[in-house]
């Protein structure tokens, strides 16, 4: 416990002594692998500005190493044997598609601990996945596009069609329709985490549809930059704040905030603590943060996204709550009924309402 | 089944995104004409794009950034060139690791440019011309670049068919030797397409991260370049074919995204596949029936050439 403080301590930026006393040990070695560069300046930035807390942190008893670029497949395994036999002792694999190469390198070195983002599977004991309930923060996002758009028709640029996404573009939509029950909702599936032209391709073809609120859940700032080129389309930052193009088109963000979790973790490792575990925070945890909404947005909106917002902190409302129908119309939530975690992990359906279908 | 697309826009935004792979595949259709070979128009994009890039942050003028992306692309050919024609390296194995090396060095140019706002350019002002209903929207409000690029294929096309520089050129790549004989000199020609091929690439290369995206981020070519190797043989080196092979595949890439938006009920995986599935029977239908004279290819494509021989 005594340990747990002074570590805490040092995550304060105050431990340089304490960081002093531990180096004739072995330094801990600390590894990320990211899809993207980090200067998409979203979702691979934001992995990034965790690492480097984690630095802050434990200063000289962390060593920390991290590959950008790192394709989803054979590749990621490469890439990850050659960490683990480059002596790292945890490693971050921070996209969905890493899922399977995760636990397959996970089995061959079992004194290295791994730690899948937003993923489901824990084949072995030194495997742990942690993820942030984005669909809270497309929940506020959601509310804002509801009241701001004009022509009724808001989009959403998928990634790929898995659960995280299908849950943010269920929240969006839910939360739009209750503030504005003319909203429509078109989706396009990029297929793809990072490729900025053709992100700026889905949002000139959403907008050329007219659409005038762009929901991202791709990684670049494209489709911000898309949207400024025409007056009177707005978006959202994604992962990361996106400032750049604040006060509009961007007039709000979901900020994925990992340093707490990583400095956590890495601090276990230190102090021989590490065990698997299944994270999945939210706004109340601070994991997931709303981005300032500007002055583009209308007083009264945005003081209705930050209550929602703070009832979703508090745990007083949950985005999924029904009355809820499936996309057939057949029930899914009864009134009252709140979705659990399993099934949100899992989520394969669209909610009554989105036209169009989810690719298999 | 269509939704409801409207045919002006389509047009209009395929028109944008044909450009950066049209002004690539017009350069490398006069190395190719020229009778050399050269793989790396993907690395000569993306150093076009960065160099394009900084250019215009640094002068905070986009038509100086598109010089500049040409001037970068050309430099990288030149060295694409000393290595083949002088040195008379591979062709193929010289250009593939152009790309990789042109991959690479972006990567470390752009590097403290990662997330800078770039100066944007204004679309031409052709006054009342772009009020016009559905002509206006498709033909009169686009950046300078959208013509120009068809300005370039225009010119190659009259060059190489009707002056008598297009004409040695066309004799350089069909026969080395007897343009040799006839006193051209084989080598300074072939190095001069291959500048032209690199400045053209550039500039393509600017087109994304000026005008397109409009960013710097590692990778933003996205293999532009090989789809406009593609397009020059789909195109069987005539010019006009370029430009068509090129609509045809930004028409497609963009046709596909507004299907979706519009919600089209074909299913996504044909859409996203469709491009590429089309590119193959075009290339299927070119090449069957007449052979590979049919195709047009210049006859001394990819050899290397000396003078003792």
């Amino acid at each position: 416990m005594l340990r747990r403080t002074l570590l805490a301590t040092a995550a304060l930026g105050l431990g340089l002594a304490f960081g002093g006393a531990a180096m004739a040990q072995d330094k801990t070695k600390a590894c990320w692998v990211y899809v993207g560069p980090i200067g998409d300046l979203g979702w691979s930035y934001q992995h990034h500005q965790g690492l480097l807390a984690v630095q802050v942190a434990y200063g000289d008893k962390v060593e920390t190493a991290y590959q950008e670029n790192v394709p989803e497949g054979a590749d990621a395994e490469r890439v990850l044997t050659q960490m683990a036999l480059s002596g790292c002792d945890i490693i971050f694999t921070t996209s969905f598609g890493y899922m399977d190469a995760t636990n397959a390198v996970a089995a061959k070195f079992p004194n290295v601990k791994f730690e899948h983002a937003t993923g489901f599977k824990r084949e072995h004991p030194n495997v742990s996945t942690y993820n942030a309930r984005f669909y809270e923060g497309r929940a506020v996002m959601g509310t804002i596009a509801g009241r701001m758009t004009k022509s009724n028709k808001i989009g959403y640029i998928g990634s790929f069609p898995i659960p995280e996404v299908i849950q943010g573009i269920n929240s969006s939509y839910i939360h739009a329709k209750k503030v504005n029950p003319d909203v429509t909702m078109s989706v396009v599936w990029a297929y793809t985490w990072f490729d900025p032209a053709k992100e700026a391709d889905a949002a000139k073809a959403l907008i050329e549809q007219g659409v005038d609120v762009i929901l991202a859940h791709t990684d670049s700032t494209a489709p911000l930059a898309e949207a400024a080129k025409t007056p009177g389309v707005i978006g959202f930052g994604q992962a990361s704040d996106m400032l750049d193009y604040a006060p509009s088109p961007r007039v709000s963000s979901i900020v994925d905030n990992w340093a707490p979790y990583y400095v956590k973790q890495v601090g276990a490792v230190l102090d021989g603590t590490w065990a698997q575990t299944d994270t999945w925070a939210g706004i109340g945890d601070g994991e997931v943060q709303i981005g300032a909404i500007t002055e583009a947005v209308p007083a009264e909106v945005k003081a209705e996204a930050e209550a929602l917002a703070a009832k979703i902190a508090s745990g007083e409302y949950h985005p999924f709550t029904g009355p809820l129908n499936k996309q057939d119309g057949s029930v899914w939530l009864a009134d009252g009924v709140v979705a659990n975690d399993g099934e949100l992990a899992g989520l394969n359906f669209y909610v009554e309402g989105i036209t169009g279908d989810i690719p298999k | 089944m269509f939704g409801s697309i409207d045919p002006t826009f389509l047009i209009a935004s395929l028109m944008v995104a044909a450009v950066p792979i049209m002004l690539a595949a017009i350069g490398e259709l006069v190395v190719e004409k020229a009778g050399v070979l050269n793989l790396g128009v993907e690395g000569m994009m993306i150093i076009g794009a960065v160099v394009g890039f900084v250019t215009a942050v640094q002068t905070g003028s986009p038509t100086l950034g598109f010089l500049g992306g040409a001037l970068g692309g050309a430099c990288l050919s030149l060295m694409f060139a000393a290595l083949t024609q002088v040195l008379l390296a591979n062709q193929v194995a010289t250009g593939l690791a152009l790309t990789l090396f042109g991959l690479g060095l972006s990567s470390l140019i752009g590097q403290s440019y990662v997330g800078v706002r770039p100066p944007l350019m204004g679309d031409v002002p052709f006054g009342p011309l772009a009020d016009l209903p559905w002509v206006g929207r498709i033909l009169f409000q686009h950046d300078p670049l959208v013509y120009v690029s068809i300005g370039v294929v225009a010119l190659v096309w009259a060059v190489l068919k009707y002056s008598r520089a297009g004409l040695i050129l066309r004799a350089v790549g069909e026969s080395h030797d007897a343009a040799h004989a006839l006193g051209y000199k084989v080598r300074r020609i072939r190095v001069l397409a291959i500048l032209f091929g690199g400045a053209m690439a550039g500039m393509g290369g600017a087109y994304l991260s000026l005008v397109r995206v409009p960013q710097w981020v590692d990778g933003i070519t996205a293999g532009a370049g090989w789809i406009a190797l593609a397009i020059v043989v789909f195109a069987s080196w005539k010019p006009w074919r370029v430009l068509m092979g090129a609509y045809l595949f930004g028409g497609i890439t963009v046709l596909q995204l507004n299907l979706q938006a519009a919600g089209s009920r074909i299913p996504v995986e044909y859409l996203s596949m469709s491009p590429y599935v089309i590119t193959i029977l075009v290339l299927v239908i070119m090449s069957s029936g007449r052979g590979r004279a049919a195709l047009n290819a210049p006859a001394a494509l990819g050899q290397n050439f000396h003078a003792s021989r």
